[in-house]
């Protein structure tokens, strides 16, 4: 074990921690922008931090292929490589293999698939990706598991999980560096909760440093999905952090932190930074609207960000899509948005004040008080009031 | 605007001090105006560009074209001019059309009213109107008028007009002159020394405080430009500072400065940058004076290095050691290496960082030469160490 995870915070299964990883302290809950080759992109690391970020996740199926591991352990790892002094994650590489390349397969062995450099048959073996993330050295490394979208139903569902479980015996015996890296498991099962169960039981005896919920944020419904996270946060270990993979949009961040998940993951933010489009707490703004060319005010009048205080919503509208530096700028706020609210689901949490946090922000976002269902039945479980956000529900 | 000449060397060379009220310390001459797109530098991003060499990097060209792409002249009157609507307050705008690297003037479209202007938006026509209603609203320190710049193929009658154009425009603009700005008069005609002399002859009699010398890097060749230069800057006084557009390479600005040019805009940064190029020449004269004789590898050019090349995939050192720009006190040759393998934006971000660093050195060596009056043996070793 390479962390020390310590609650600081609490309202009902909310929490807010302190995660001391080997490179940086952190404050869950907490976002990790997604830094594929080895940067954001187009931004500076110095940027990164003046934003707040905390941890950034890299791609190791990315990695591997470009500029290689043993490139990176040779420089010195990949903090030394693309200095950055804060924490690092790597995922397994899985994820990518199965959604990314045509006529990747997975057996008992690994993930077999053609290698998209010359087309050669190749094998990702849970050995391989701990050893290729050993090479990496993030603070946090991903066991390889057994993914599969929530949208397939059988039994691919049940063997995948079980594979998972056996696959993470596998990881731990090849981890080098357990003293350095921490290891996290990830709970699989589809939408079955039996399935889930089984596979949190199973990942919690082996007493990882942390476990990730996988699987989801792959086009399941909202209701299905915050249902898995809130059983999964149920069974799993208190005193341990918690990742839900992959997630996402904001308000699916305060959903999960309100059941008690501690760090996401998302491609989002920046990504929707390059079409254009900012985060903002009514939810979004399309700055290539035409509208946007004559409107003076900032992004986000109440976002302390040097995009918000410098600029006018009518310049960026002249820069997006068209300009690199309209992508820079669109990212640049689209993370701080990000890492803001982190700091405000933190904050709130150890202030005490954590349901007016969701009510507010809830507020902004649905202004006619029109929050979905799938929100108020989360909250529900979650324990948190917010009938002063929702609009009475008509009765027929 | 405020401008005066301090120094001279090998007779025409000139070291100066530009004051601008928007920037807070003086500027010194030969200076190099960065390139923007639409006011902000092309990848650098305005919170590093602080981090540039002071007060040499506070001068932006911007090209009132670019911004009127997506931007109305209503919007930026309301946002308040350049300085409000980019954020930089202590810098000194200076505003003319013509962009070396998008933006070129179209001479077989340009007629009696208007100067026309390829552009990757298609092809504008720009009336001296609409142009000074463009730099009204944008409130820059120092603009040019408007031009009809035409390459060296030209035949003797366009280039007659071009000159007779560019001379009535120049006097249409400064009738529409706002309060604020200096205006700089423009200078044209093409390969012509003719020409040249008599549209600098005719602009030296107008009121401006200072000069655009225009109509370069359309086609002249290296040998023909110093005398197309002299023939400009002879005419002019000698204490109006001279601006020039269009001349790109090291070797090119040293011939302007020869000729007495006070202010360059290059498109070398910008070559270099999309093409993986990082400067390396070195800057520090006993450098330069022993560089002919250390040993050269086979094809390699000792001015800049491309980082795409696989020998750099493990460098582990920064682009120039001892440099103090952002890119080589935090990143290495390998990780940049890996950038522009992978196709990633920050390779270009951190490349311009290192290369406006290091040609605003160049040009700082220039005006060490200047003072010393060392000029022309400056321009010699520099030359020679190719």
């Amino acid at each position: 074990m390479a962390l020390r995870f310590e609650v600081v915070g609490r309202f009902k299964r909310a929490r807010a921690a302190q995660l001391t990883l080997p490179h940086f302290e952190c404050q869950t809950p907490l976002f990790m922008p997604v830094g594929t080759q080895g940067t954001i992109k187009g931004l500076t690391t110095n940027q990164l931090e003046d934003i707040g970020c905390q941890i950034i996740l890299g791609n190791t199926y990315h990695l591997a292929l470009r500029p290689t591991s043993e490139l990176i352990d040779e420089l010195g790892g990949l903090h030394k490589f693309m200095n950055w002094p804060r924490a690092l994650l790597t995922d397994s590489g899985g994820f990518q293999m199965v959604s990314l390349l045509h006529l990747a397969d997975i057996t008992e062995k690994g993930v077999t698939f053609q290698s998209p450099v010359d087309g050669k048959p190749m094998l990702l073996t849970p050995e391989e990706s701990i050893q290729i993330q050993n090479r990496i050295g993030a603070d946090i490394i991903m066991a390889l598991d057994d993914v599969v979208k929530t949208t397939i139903t059988g039994p691919r569902i049940e063997e995948a999980m079980y594979r998972t479980l056996r696959w993470i015996d596998r990881c731990i015996a090849a981890h080098k560096r357990p003293h350095e890296q921490n290891l996290f498991g990830i709970v699989q099962g589809g939408l079955d909760p039996v399935l889930r169960d089984i596979c949190v039981r199973g990942l919690v005896d082996r007493n990882l440093p942390g476990y990730a919920i996988g699987g989801l944020a792959g086009g399941e419904d909202k209701d299905s999905f915050w249902r898995v996270v809130a059983q999964c946060t149920a069974a799993l270990p208190g005193d341990k952090p918690r990742y839900v993979m992959g997630v996402g949009y904001p308000l699916d961040i305060v959903v999960c932190s309100a059941l008690g998940a501690d760090m996401y993951d998302c491609v989002y933010p920046t990504r929707t930074a390059r079409f254009g489009t900012a985060l903002v707490p009514e939810g979004v703004l399309k700055l290539k609207h035409n509208a946007m060319a004559k409107d003076t005010r900032p992004i986000d009048p109440t976002c302390a960000c040097m995009v918000c205080k410098n600029y006018t919503r009518a310049y960026i509208h002249s820069l997006v899509t068209k300009d690199a530096m309209g992508s820079q700028l669109l990212s640049y706020h689209n993370l701080y948005y990000m890492m803001q609210l982190s700091r405000n689901l933190h904050s709130s949490i150890v202030e005490g004040k954590f349901p007016e946090f969701v009510c507010n922000f809830l507020q902004k976002m649905f202004p006619k008080g029109d929050v979905p269902e799938w929100v108020c039945n989360a909250m529900e479980v979650a324990e948190i009031d917010i009938s002063s956000c929702c609009a009475p529900f008509r009765k027929d | 605007m405020k401008f005066a000449v301090k120094a001279w060397s090998n007779g025409t060379a000139r070291a100066g001090v530009l004051h601008l009220g928007s920037v807070a310390a003086a500027i010194d001459t030969p200076s190099l105006l960065l390139s923007t797109r639409k006011g902000l530098p092309l990848f650098i991003p305005p919170d590093l560009l602080s981090s540039l060499p002071f007060p040499d990097s506070r001068l932006l060209h911007v090209s009132p074209i670019h911004l009127f792409e997506g931007l109305s002249v209503k919007t930026i009157s309301k946002i308040g001019g350049l300085h409000q609507l980019l954020g930089l307050h202590n810098y000194g705008f200076a505003a003319f059309p013509r962009d070396s690297i998008q933006c070129l003037p179209e001479a077989t479209s340009t007629n009696k009213t208007g100067a026309s202007f390829e552009n990757p938006c298609g092809r504008l026509l720009i009336k001296p109107a609409e142009y000074m209603e463009m730099i009204s609203s944008m409130k820059p320190e120092l603009w040019a008028t408007l031009a009809d710049e035409v390459p060296a193929w030209v035949s003797d009658k366009r280039n007659r007009t071009s000159v007779d154009r560019t001379i009535k425009w120049l006097d249409e603009c400064i009738a529409l002159s706002p309060a604020s700005g200096a205006v700089f008069g423009a200078i044209v005609g093409g390969p012509s020394l003719e020409e040249r002399r008599r549209c600098a002859q005719e602009v030296a009699t107008r009121s401006v405080s200072g000069y655009w010398i225009g109509g370069f890097g359309l086609a002249e060749s290296m040998d023909e430009r110093p005398a197309l230069l002299n023939a400009v800057t002879e005419p002019l006084p000698e204490e109006k500072p001279r601006l020039i557009c269009g001349l790109g390479l090291p070797e090119e600005i040293l011939q302007g400065v020869a000729a007495g040019v006070d202010l360059f805009e290059s498109t070398y940064i910008y070559h270099l940058t999309l093409e993986g190029f990082a400067l390396t020449f070195p800057l520090d004269r006993t450098q330069i004076n022993a560089s002919n004789l250390a040993p050269s590898d086979v094809g390699s050019d000792p001015r800049k290095i491309n980082l795409r090349a696989t020998v750099f995939r493990k460098d582990a050192t920064p682009i120039v050691e001892g440099c103090t720009c952002y890119t080589c006190r935090n990143h290495t040759r390998a990780y940049i290496n890996h950038l522009l393998n992978v196709h990633e934006m920050l390779a270009q971000i951190l490349l311009e960082i290192h290369n406006t660093h290091h040609f605003l050195g160049f040009f700082r060596l220039i005006r060490e030469a200047i003072k010393a009056d060392r000029f022309e043996e400056f321009c010699k070793d520099f030359v020679r160490s190719r």
